[in-house]
């Protein structure tokens, strides 16, 4: 295999988002996002998996409300996060990064990596429901329209990572 | 005007248009860096700062974009999400994010993106999210409280803060280059590399220039807005400027309904006070506020209606109109005279005495006749309940 062609500059990449952004809101009216398309997924599962569950539990039904008559998959999310599976899918492919890979720091164990995957996903399945977004609909989007909620959510995010990094750091250095 | 959303482009084609975006999206993601974990927790541990830098970039660019797209007149902000804040939940939501960061090595957006290129780690870390959200669901009764505590609405940080949009923005601007330099000394410093923190290449310095031109481009331009208000205040250009005119007796024809004025509409810029005090069949309440609004693009262009501008004065209705017709719309009529004129000729109408032609006959007649008819009119006259219902909701967005 070729060698992987190098990373974008990041001054570079973040005027490129930032553009992204700003067609977006102009087009939609509305930022990136990433973790409501998980959230469709997770309520499209239930729903398979236990339809009188989802009937009669509050969460569920106030998630059905807001979206009336329509599938959690008809989503502008879900969509948003199709076309990210396929860019990402076509840039790896460009710059060679295209590998079934298992990524861990130097001296986590395979075990540490997988329980720190599994949980690190589900506290942000949690927080991310809190903070109504995550990085991309709270944090980037929320600071793109200068909302104050997603600004603090930022800051919270970026905090509380270098609050704990230190605990952690056997996971990566 | 944007957003384009759901008038030009509808809610189907819509989904194109995520799909679309999430492509780009995706790609720049990726070619950024933020398919491996290893380089997005870089960022706390000191060792790689990329994740900072795009996304402080971006953040500060698409907020910039967003003011001048607002600025020039291009887009209806009230019409865009704002991320709504709940307090206490944007804070402990954000922690617990902070953790999974750290424990996790993703965010939800960057995990997906390297999922897509085959690791591994991503992809478990993508199941423990959707089972983060059924947890989250099932333990809902549990988490509401702290879910729906303090909520403020959507307020904007500087609106939050009590300073301009403008100074805030540049505060921000001011916090992400301290940080791009800050942050550059600590990631030399743990990888042991000598160069400084900031070179001053040709490719930083014009992008910066760049920056600072598009910046200060927003300073030089007056608003829209602005340089409409700035121009009415001349009583010249005001009084100048060629508008067509409709008289009181037309007026009066089509309240008494004696000519078919089917293709007016009244557009009323009094206050609503006095539109309750005096209310006139046929016509749409405006303001000078709503002039700019997207959703008055609508109300003024309705085919072959002619929008007839009334206040009390003419001065007023020149104005508006004026206003109006410099963003663009057509089909315009001022009611000379404005409501006072109306008033004073038509509803206080004293005959001409001893009239010698034909035409003062008739005008004796029908004044005389609409001076009585009108105020009946009126009185019987009902405005509708206002609705909302046409109004243009704000785009619900949001993760």
């Amino acid at each position: 295999m070729e060698k992987e062609t190098k990373y974008m500059n990041p001054y570079l990449a973040g005027v490129l988002l930032g553009l992204l952004l700003i067609a977006t809101v102009y087009i939609t009216g509305r930022g990136l996002g990433a973790s409501g398309a998980i959230k469709s997924v997770a309520v499209t599962g239930v729903e398979i998996v236990a339809p009188t569950h989802t009937e009669n539990t509050k969460f569920y039904k106030e998630y059905s409300a807001e979206h009336p008559g329509k599938s959690p998959m008809m989503n502008w999310l879900v969509f948003e996060i199709t076309g990210v599976i396929i860019g990402a899918f076509i840039s790896g492919l460009i710059s060679n990064r295209l590998d079934l890979k298992f990524e861990k720091g130097p001296r986590s164990t395979t075990k540490m990596r997988v329980a720190g995957a599994i949980i690190g996903g589900i506290l942000w399945g949690i927080g991310s429901q809190l903070g109504r977004g995550c990085t991309s609909g709270a944090a980037l989007s929320g600071m793109a329209v200068m909302s104050t909620g997603g600004i603090i959510t930022m800051f919270a995010i970026f905090g509380g990572a270098y609050f704990f990094a230190y605990f952690f750091r056997k996971f990566w250095i | 005007m944007g957003p384009l959303v759901p008038d030009l482009v509808s809610n189907n084609m819509n989904f194109i248009v995520a799909f679309i975006i999430g492509i780009f999206f995706g790609a720049i993601l990726e070619q950024a860096g933020f398919s491996t974990s290893k380089k997005l927790v870089g960022l706390f541990y000191g060792y790689d700062f990329t994740v900072l830098r795009v996304f402080f970039t971006a953040g500060l660019v698409a907020m910039i974009g967003v003011m001048a797209l607002d600025h020039l007149g291009l887009i209806d902000v009230n019409l865009i999400y704002i991320n709504p804040t709940f307090l206490t939940s944007a804070i402990v939501g954000g922690v617990i994010m902070g953790l999974g960061f750290v424990v996790g090595g993703f965010c939800p957006g960057t995990s997906i993106c390297a999922a897509s290129i085959g690791k591994i780690d991503a992809m478990i870390f993508v199941g423990g999210a959707i089972l983060g959200v059924i947890i989250f669901g099932e333990g809902y009764p549990m988490f509401e409280g702290l879910y729906m505590a303090n909520n403020m609405g959507s307020p904007q940080m500087f609106q939050t803060l009590g300073i301009s949009e403008g100074l805030f923005a540049f505060l921000f601007v001011v916090l992400g280059l301290a940080s791009f330099w800050f942050t550059s000394i600590i990631e030399n410093k743990v990888n042991g590399i000598k160069k400084p923190a900031i070179r001053f290449t040709p490719y930083y310095l014009s992008m910066a220039l760049i920056g600072v031109l598009l910046a200060l481009s927003a300073f030089v331009f007056t608003d829209r807005k602005s340089e409409l208000n700035a121009k009415i205040q001349d009583m010249n250009y005001v009084n100048s400027f060629p508008l067509d005119t409709m008289n009181v007796d037309e007026f009066a024809l089509c309240i008494t309904k004696i000519l078919e004025c089917d293709k007016y509409q009244g557009v009323d810029f009094r206050s609503e006070k006095e539109q309750a005090k005096f209310p006139l069949p046929k016509t749409v309440s405006m303001t000078e506020n709503s002039l700019f609004e997207k959703n008055t693009f609508k109300t003024l262009n309705i085919r072959n209606k002619i929008n007839i501008f009334i206040a009390d004065d003419e001065l007023t209705e020149r104005k508006m109109a004026i206003i109006a017709t410099e963003l663009g719309y057509q089909n315009i009529r001022i009611l000379r005279g404005g409501l006072n004129n109306f008033v004073s000729t038509i509803l206080n109408f004293k005959p001409i005495e001893n009239p010698t032609t034909k035409e003062e006959e008739y005008t004796n007649r029908f004044r005389l006749y609409a001076s009585q008819k009108i105020p009946q009119i009126l009185k019987d006259y009902k405005p509708l309940p206002k609705s909302n219902d046409n109004k243009p909701k704000r785009i619900v967005g949001g993760c």
